[in-house]
């Protein structure tokens, strides 16, 4: 295992140091002491443990490897993950796991707002509480939340799944509840498991369904009206 | 962007050092706003004494006369010193009085804050210089506030720096732009605020000032600031023996607060709240959105 104390080291010696790794190999980050950027960009199979909390942007950008957080991070953790893990065992603040294309991002405690905003296919699974605005136009993946759910959850969401296993404070634009069908018991069932254990006591008997109710995909007859409208002089 | 700290001691264990370690914190804060910054710290001060903390930028004021005159005005003794571009009253007299007469009467002068145990120094340039400039480091006492501003809707000046203080011993810095100041700046000016400058977060000093001049309590005044406040906002707010925390129902403005039995600190970002001492132990959450935070000092 190669340590990186960044009291010393800089990010970018780090950064470069996974980047240039070809698989296979083992990092320890210590002293993050809240920095940016920290393990961004990893392409490799790669495991790469940060001992303490870290800043905005925490392993983004990922691929392929495992990262690990003991601790908190800030804006944006694991924004645009493409692949591969992301695992905090503390609080997320805003923005967890944006526009994520794949991959599991795992954040133990609660996530502030907008987690999975513009998501594109990553799996998220929160083991605490989701601020609001979660899910704000998620597109693809799934968002599972072990608590509760602050106010306009999934607006404008297209076809990414949330899962929700407390209470839902509001739900947003578009967004309604869901059967869960056999299909979901399986997705769900499985993403409590690879996120063990901040999914520690959830049973998915107890989560509901929410997606998108489709009314916003297509202009309505109200629009066609409106357009009429404007073209016959009736809106400035 | 901007930067914003606050430290606030619960116990005695580092109001010693209050400075060293709010300097730490600005430090960190030093790159979200490299073109000006500014503090405000609170200590017990004397009893029965008020100060007022002036800036004149950029002119020669022969402080001496004017705390003469000032005498005659208030009818009470008034002592001045001096540090670099700012000066610090001192009087038994009436707090308010002697801010809105310096406004009036020393022409280019800047009254940065009144009371008993505030004072507060701001300027144009690097967070360090500022903070090494004023001393910073040697503060003492119970809590204090520090901003670096990063001007993108003004031009880069120090009176457009934080913190904005307008009410006795009642300060605030703040991450973000308000949209209705002009309004609310004329409603306050009619309601007896007066301001010095065109920046919004000067008004909601002013409307803090208000709220808490009419009886409210900083809790109240918060309520009413979420109902008449329009923007954008993360707002760390000092009041005599107290101290607050405000975010917008929207919350883009970033905010992390730690808290252990010694201190409580809120800051843009976890790595200025990293170096204080007990940090790895501390209590870490990111604020709620447009909820009301407040800690008070036993009286």
């Amino acid at each position: 295992m190669t340590t990186f104390d960044l009291t010393g080291a800089t990010r970018r010696e780090l950064n470069q140091a996974l980047h240039d790794a070809s698989g296979g190999e083992s990092f320890e980050v210590v002293n993050p002491r809240g920095a940016h950027a920290v393990a961004c960009g990893i392409r490799a199979d790669i495991d790469v443990v940060v001992r303490g909390s870290v800043g905005y942007y925490c392993a983004g950008m990922h691929q392929h490897g495992r990262v690990l957080v003991e601790g908190n991070a800030s804006t944006g953790l694991a924004e645009n993950i493409m692949s591969g893990l992301v695992r905090i065992t503390g609080n997320a603040t805003m923005s967890a796991g944006a526009t994520g294309c794949g991959g599991l991002v795992v954040v133990g405690g609660n996530a502030g707002a907008r987690c999975g905003i513009s998501m594109k296919g990553v799996d998220i699974v929160v083991g605490g509480n989701v601020g609001h605005m979660s899910a704000f136009m998620a597109q693809a993946g799934n968002l599972v939340v072990c608590g509760d759910a602050a106010a306009d959850l999934g607006d404008s969401i297209y076809e990414a799944q949330i899962f929700v296993r407390g209470d839902v404070e509001s739900l947003g634009a578009d967004c309604v509840e869901k059967e869960m069908r056999p299909e979901h018991v399986e997705t769900l069932r499985g993403l409590l498991a690879a996120a063990a254990p901040a999914t520690e006591g959830a049973e998915v008997s107890q989560f509901r369904r929410y997606g998108s109710a489709r009314r916003l995909y297509n202009f309505t007859i109200d629009d066609v009206d409106a357009l009429e409208a404007e073209r016959e002089g009736a809106i400035p | 962007m901007c930067g914003i700290v606050g430290l606030f001691c619960k116990t005695e264990t580092h109001r010693h050092e209050l400075g060293r370690l709010t300097a730490v914190m600005l430090r960190e804060m030093r790159d979200r706003g490299p073109d000006s910054a500014g503090f405000a710290s609170y200590d017990a001060g004397a009893p029965g004494r008020t100060r007022i903390t002036v800036l004149a930028e950029g002119i020669e004021v022969d402080w001496g006369p004017v705390a003469a005159a000032l005498e005659k005005v208030l009818d009470a003794e008034v002592t001045v010193r001096s540090v670099h571009d700012h000066a610090v009253f001192s009087t038994g007299g009436d707090g308010r009085a002697a801010r809105q007469w310096i406004i009036d009467n020393v022409a280019g002068a800047t009254v940065l804050s009144y009371g008993s145990q505030i004072e507060l120094y701001k300027a144009v340039g690097d967070p360090d210089l500022v903070a090494e400039r004023y001393d910073l480091g040697s503060r003492t006492g119970t809590h204090a506030l520090a901003h670096t501003r990063m001007a993108t809707e003004s031009a880069v000046t120090t009176n457009g720096s934080h913190p904005f203080a307008t009410g006795a011993d009642t300060c605030l810095v703040h991450n973000g732009s308000l949209s209705n100041h002009n309004r609310l700046r004329r409603f306050l000016e009619g309601h007896g605020e007066s301001f010095q400058t065109e920046n919004d977060s000067e008004v909601a000093a002013g409307y803090l000032s208000w709220r808490m001049r009419s009886g409210d309590t900083i809790s109240q005044a918060l309520e009413g600031a979420l109902e008449d406040l329009d923007g954008f906002y993360t707002f760390a707010i000092g009041v005599a023996h107290g101290f607050a925390i405000l975010r917008d129902p929207i919350a883009c403005k970033p905010a992390v607060v730690a808290e252990t039995d010694d201190w409580v600190a809120m800051s843009s970002e976890y790595r200025a709240i990293a170096r204080l001492p007990g940090a790895t132990h501390a209590e870490v959450w990111e604020p709620e959105p447009a909820r009301i935070y407040t800690w008070s000092l036993a009286a």
